[in-house]
């Protein structure tokens, strides 16, 4: 076994030797090899974008509705895999098999048009595209995005929204809205054809979850007693450390979000790229959290943390559709200007009324609108016809979607809980578990 | 006998406690408490929405004194306690009526 070995690396390095320079790039099956990897890891560091998301959350909530909102993100993240599994996917990424060109995917039923892994233990050729990657790391990579997708919505509609009926939504916007909405763009279809430029969903994932949450917030309606004689009552976050725990867990999991949508990492270039990417995504953060300190000292003459938190994810978002041109000094302007998008449009949303408990709205959507905007800066490819064209039809058609399902859920089965059980807290009243039972606060 | 109770700023806890030992305080209640006096809170901005904070944390200390130790006890709370500005707290002495050990059922003076 080890001379085997042995002989093996000689012949490797005698390869090496032997080829010219201009050659020695990693051979075919490399290749698929590679990207299949860089899918892999993407996608493990986008599934734990999920816990941040969770620990976000839970820690901007009050603590009387912590185990829910705990029971919310780990169940949409288990619906999603469900709902791309059973059609998402397929009506996603129709390969070129439309039902409708350019619009909607041929593969329209569900529990029929699943996804399928490649067989056990193929060679080479029964590859499903020798020259990409892995079906089965290509699935888990997007199946992720799609969970971040509802991960979104979950803290805007939180404290209020009772568990199946939110569930049910999830599982609707899985299955189908967002992959509707993303095949456009990614399955190759019209917006694509127009010349929209999403890299990695600013728009697709973000502001496409921002929409869902926004249509959420809309037909809810706010929490009690949060706008109390024309007033904002603040509901103050129940954890901060872990509100801040989730944010740098989610900051870890966008380097998977932006630089896995590389979707290559086969060459010099695409591995160059993959890393400009990851350094590029760290400066927005970088930058949204700066910007937001300082305008949050000079606009409320005061640093507010969670402001600090909202800016680095809205930096994320800012330049998440396009991680790759920007210089580093760009990407941290970038990144920034996400930052004062949300300073300035949390108390904006306050006065309208619009009770986004986590910061979703001013993060995803709005932030998102902006990154999409912000290609044009930087990527030569993009115009910003193209770009507003992508964000209104994915905005318009999001929102309009979501906004029926919520209303159709809530005429069929309700989905606010009761006056009674929301002042009561939802962890007490819907689940019957504290997040903190031995806490106790008289 | 005397029940004093003392309303102070929770970082002058440990200070005015080394003082009341010092003149010969034998037993010390403490509770963290949250209230309000001519100060009446403040207010607070909580992501761009001003609110006002009614209730500050203050720490409650409860002592029973011989009527002899009172005055002692008193100048080293208010000594000690003090940093001169607004929030300080306040000291509240009332008469006790009786005082009993549960371990040995003494009362009065004995059992302080």
């Amino acid at each position: 076994m080890s001379i085997f070995k042995v002989t093996i690396s000689l012949c490797g390095v005698l390869t090496l030797i032997a080829v010219p320079a201009a050659a020695q790039e990693v051979p075919e099956h490399g290749i698929f090899i590679l990207n299949s990897l860089l899918f892999l890891i993407g996608g493990f560091l986008v599934m734990f974008m999920a816990c941040g998301f969770c620990m976000l959350e839970a820690g901007l909530v009050r603590k009387k509705n912590t185990t829910m909102q705990l029971t919310k993100n780990i169940s949409l993240f288990s619906i999603a895999a469900v709902g791309y599994y059973i059609i998402g996917y397929n009506l996603m990424y129709p390969l070129g098999n439309w039902s409708i060109d350019g619009i909607l995917s041929g593969y329209l039923i569900p529990f029929l048009d699943t996804a399928t892994l490649e067989a056990v233990g193929i060679t080479a050729e029964e590859t499903d595209d020798l020259s990409y990657a892995s079906t089965g790391s290509d699935y888990f990579f997007q199946l992720m995005f799609c969970a971040a997708t509802a991960s979104i919505v979950s803290g805007a509609v939180a404290e209020r929204i009772k568990l199946w009926p939110f569930l049910l939504f999830t599982l609707i916007l899985t299955a189908i809205l967002y992959p509707l909405s993303a095949s456009w763009t990614w399955g190759g279809g019209f917006l694509s054809e127009a010349g929209f430029s999403d890299f990695a969903g600013s728009t697709i994932v973000h502001s496409c979850g921002g929409w869902a949450a926004l249509a959420g917030v809309l037909v809810l309606g706010p929490r009690i007693g949060k706008y109390a004689e024309d007033k904002v009552v603040p509901m103050l976050g129940s954890n901060l450390p872990l509100a801040t725990l989730g944010t740098f867990i989610l900051w870890l999991g966008w380097f998977g979000f932006n630089g896995g949508s590389q979707l290559a990492m086969g060459t010099i270039g695409d591995v160059a790229d993959v890393s400009r990417i990851f350094a590029n995504t760290n400066a927005a953060a970088a930058g949204g959290v700066l910007a937001a300190l300082i305008s949050s000292q000079l606009y409320f003459g005061k640093v507010d943390l969670t402001m600090a938190l909202n800016g680095a994810l809205a930096g994320l978002v800012s330049i998440t559709a396009e991680p790759l041109t920007p210089s580093l000094g760009a990407a941290t302007i970038i990144g920034a200007v996400g930052g004062l998008i949300v300073v300035f449009t949390v108390p904006l949303l306050d006065r309208l009324k619009i009770d986004d408990v986590v910061g979703a709205i001013p993060v995803h959507l709005i932030a998102g609108i902006w990154g999409t905007i912000a290609v044009v800066f930087t990527n030569s490819g993009a115009s910003l016809g193209s770009q507003i064209y992508g964000i209104l039809v994915i905005g318009i058609f999001t929102f309009l979607a979501s906004g029926f399902v919520f209303w159709v859920i809530s005429q069929l089965f309700g989905l606010r809980c009761s006056e009674e059980e929301e002042t009561k807290g939802l962890d007490t009243s819907e689940l019957g578990m504290e997040a903190y039972p031995e806490f106790s606060s008289y | 006998m005397k029940l004093i109770t003392a309303v102070i700023q929770p970082f002058k806890l440990e200070e005015t406690r080394q003082a009341l030992t010092g003149v010969g305080v034998q037993g010390l209640m403490v509770s963290e408490i949250k209230g309000y006096g001519r100060q009446a809170g403040h207010s607070e901005i909580y992501r761009g929405a001003e609110y006002t904070v009614n209730f500050v944390p203050k720490v409650k200390l409860e002592m029973a004194v011989p009527d002899e130790d009172l005055d002692r006890i008193v100048e080293a709370l208010s000594t000690n306690a003090k940093t001169g500005k607004i929030g300080d707290g306040k000291i509240f002495v009332s008469s006790l009526e009786e005082t009993i050990r549960i371990r040995t059922g003494e009362t009065g003076n004995d059992a302080l």
